[in-house]
């Protein structure tokens, strides 16, 4: 099966600074994989670099086994999209947002699958509701219905609940794995929280200074970590 | 007070009784400054909006004072620079607008034109600085980011129309100026005002003021239920 | 403590401020007219007046109009217009205590170098105004109710002429003399001026040139064309008047003295006086 992702020498700098040093990573299709660490370690630009907002100062991105080049066309860049920590909603109403999607890519086909995915996200009855009047946890749960619409074969999110409480936390993730089990959407998880990635990833990684401490199976990374540093993060402990 | 009560009865009885005088003088005054607007918008909302987007344009740092130094021009010194402008010994005399409507629409636009530039310019930098990579996650080409940007920032050009259009319709020292406050050509509201004050007529004086704030209250009840229609508050 | 003693130090010069310091300037409130103020006149005396009786004289330069609503409202402690119907009443009234003779000076007819209307040289006023009526040559108006504005209706009306300001000749603008005379210089348009205006305006009115009145009051034969000046102390009924300083500037404006300094006003400029001395004061010395 062709990996949706395979990063080869990937090192992405900024001037003098560099972010990300990851000689070789696949990932692969229709899996969830979960990338953990610290603050400033380099993730967002990672999943950046994934979504092709950016190309990498040095090294090969192949996605779905073809090397995209920094001339990335735009179908390619259309298949994966990303939702940030923060819902960035347009001021229009929600069904306006959940559709925008859409009409970037074209007419907006008149069916009903904005209402579906607002009723999935339990935003039903809000579809004309006014963006501003939204508690912060339905205001990401559209930024969520707004990716899903458009049917990504990658979804990337950095840090999708950051800020939310238990009850969104839960209903988000639920989406997500719900998501990846129907449709095989391969997905990246950032996440600050390990507990997430233990419940959602299929595989996890750690990532400390642009650098990949260790990628492993679930399972095994949380119970048998193989890195100290790896345990020493799963300990509590600040590492860097 | 008791002129301030006079000119409360003078206002209405004017309008009531539908002077022509004043229907005129009213006329006049929406047609130069609804006119100087909307050439103002059509200038300097497009220029506004491709400044405010374009964050790396080069001569920014001269470029953006100029423009905030322009919004804060003197209306009089707009006139008497078109005044200059326009009078025979002028450049453009030729035009023969002087002590036209034309001149005062061309006064006016001037006041007005970097009001719409620079408060367009600073709606559109605010939009959220992370909106254009949130839209090219969702797959945007550079042209849509700019457009969607553009949507976005809807509530504050509308502040800026509204800002302008006050901004015009209650100066006077252009529209004096170039004008001439001409009886019957280029009389306006507020030059109408200066003239019944200095013949002493305070109580009308006052009601034609009246009449210029409920044109401006009215014409900015339009524009709000404009913006609460695009989302705003 | 601290703030206490700031508050007192406040207090202090506050009360300071208000006291009457023997060495505080008076303050007179004189309202008169644009055209006054414009010919440089008072800039010239006042401070003789300021001087010797230790005020600060606040020049309010309005139309004749507004500068008798000033003084009927008692917002002005003397004023000095010309237009002599409303003085009277003025006084009549009861607004102002007496009117005195001050100067006077004349109005000429001026208009556009090319004279359409074929008027240079004409004797009378009423006459000029008919030709240029009859050929529909443009004339501006001040349209501003003040004294120029009122002595020129009274022209039209002893030449039986009653003018349309919807008619495409005559302008009425509403303004002051300095603008409705650069506007007849720009547009090429008759009006009537005082002679002070329009010679310190002269340079900037290369366009325009005496029509009716001659080069200098002493040519100018029109009796309707003379401009008597008046000065009136406000009623102190009123309330925050300062009649005495406005009692002292009208004996000071009348006397022997200052009326000499006013008729040498303008001689060395425009080799005439502006304005020509016409107390009782003066008329007895």
């Amino acid at each position: 099966m062709t990996p949706a992702y395979e990063l080869n020498g990937i090192r992405h700098c900024y001037g003098e600074r560099c972010v990300v040093d990851v000689p070789e990573l696949k990932i692969n299709a229709g899996e969830v994989f979960g990338i953990v660490g610290p603050s400033g370690a380099g993730k967002s630009t990672l999943l950046r670099l994934l979504n092709f907002l950016e190309a990498p100062t040095e090294g090969q991105i192949h996605h779905q086994g073809v090397l995209v080049t920094s001339d990335v066309s735009l179908e390619t860049r259309r298949e994966i999209t990303t939702v940030f920590q923060r819902p960035m909603l347009l001021r229009r109403s929600v069904a306006a947002n959940v559709r925008i999607g859409q009409r970037i890519r074209g007419p907006v086909p008149k069916d009903d699958t904005v209402d579906g995915w607002l009723g999935r996200l339990g935003l039903g009855g809000l579809a004309d509701a006014p963006v501003r009047t939204l508690s912060a946890g339905e205001a990401q749960r559209v930024a969520l219905a707004r990716a899903l619409v458009v049917n990504p074969s990658v979804l990337l999110l950095d840090e999708p609940t950051g800020n939310l409480d238990p009850y969104n936390v839960g209903l988000i993730e639920e989406i997500v794995r719900a998501e990846c089990a129907e449709r095989g959407t391969t997905i990246v998880i950032v996440t600050h929280d390990p507990f997430q990635a233990r419940r959602l990833a299929n595989r996890t990684a750690l990532m400390i200074g642009g650098v990949m401490v260790e990628v492993a199976e679930t399972n095994h990374f949380f119970s048998d970590p193989q890195q100290p540093k790896t345990a020493a993060f799963l300990r509590g402990d600040l590492v860097f | 007070m008791q002129t301030l009560r006079r000119a409360f009865a003078d206002a209405l009885e004017l309008l009531w009784s539908m002077d022509s005088a004043l229907l005129e003088i009213v006329g006049l005054t929406l047609q130069v400054t609804l006119v100087a607007l909307t050439i103002a918008l059509l200038l300097g909302i497009p220029i506004g909006a491709a400044i405010g987007l374009a964050r790396r344009l080069p001569g920014r740092a001269f470029l953006v004072p100029l423009i905030y130094t322009g919004m804060g021009l003197p209306p009089v010194v707009v006139g008497l620079f078109t005044y200059l402008l326009l009078s025979n010994q002028g450049p453009i005399g030729g035009l023969g607008w002087l002590f036209t409507p034309a001149g005062m629409i061309m006064a006016q636009t001037i006041i007005a034109f970097p009001l719409v530039l620079g408060l367009t310019m600073a709606a559109v930098q605010s939009v959220d600085p992370d909106l254009p990579i949130q839209m090219r996650a969702l797959g945007a080409t550079r042209r849509q980011v700019a457009l969607t940007t553009l949507v976005e920032s809807r509530i504050g050009v509308t502040a800026a129309v509204v800002a302008a259009y006050g901004s015009i319709i209650s100066e006077v020292g252009a529209v004096m100026l170039v004008g001439g406050n001409i009886e019957g050509e280029t009389r306006v509201l507020t030059t109408a005002i200066v003239l019944e004050t200095r013949k002493g007529n305070f109580a009308l004086a006052l009601a034609l003021g009246i009449i210029l704030l409920g044109l401006a209250f009215l014409t900015n009840l339009v524009f709000h239920r404009l913006q609460v229609r695009q989302g705003g508050p | 403590m601290r703030p206490l003693i700031l508050v007192l130090v406040v207090l202090a010069s506050l009360a300071a401020a208000c006291s009457n310091d023997p060495s505080e300037p008076e303050i007179l409130r004189l309202a008169t007219t644009t055209s006054t103020n414009d010919s440089g006149l008072l800039d010239a005396i006042i401070s003789d007046f300021e001087d010797e009786f230790n005020a600060r004289v606040d020049v309010v330069a309005v139309g004749t109009g507004q500068a008798i609503e000033l003084g009927k409202a008692g917002d002005a402690d003397v004023i000095l217009v010309h237009s002599r119907a409303r003085e009277d009443a003025f006084v009549a009234d009861g607004h102002g205590t007496a009117r005195y003779d001050v100067m006077y000076n004349d109005f000429v007819t001026v208009g556009p170098v090319d004279d359409p209307a074929a008027v240079a040289g004409t004797a009378l006023a009423s006459d000029a105004f008919t030709a240029v009526a009859s050929t529909e040559s443009t004339f501006a108006s001040r349209g501003d109710d003040s004294g120029t504005h009122s002595k020129e209706i009274s022209i039209w009306e002893s030449a039986g002429i009653a003018p349309d300001p919807n008619s495409s000749w005559y302008k009425s603008l509403g303004q002051g003399m300095g603008a409705t005379l650069n506007y007849s210089n720009e547009a090429g348009a008759y009006t009537l001026s005082d002679r002070g205006t329009f010679l310190s305006q002269g340079e900037s009115l290369p366009g325009l040139g005496v029509m009716v009145g001659g080069a200098s009051i002493d040519e100018n034969v029109d009796p309707a064309l003379l401009n008597p000046y008046g000065v009136i102390p406000v009623n102190p009924d009123k309330g925050n008047i300062n009649s005495e300083l406005a009692d002292d500037f009208a004996v000071w404006i009348t006397s022997a003295e200052t009326q000499e300094k006013i008729g040498d006003y303008g001689l060395d400029t425009f080799g005439q006086p502006l304005f020509y001395p016409d107390s009782e004061a003066w008329g007895s010395r």
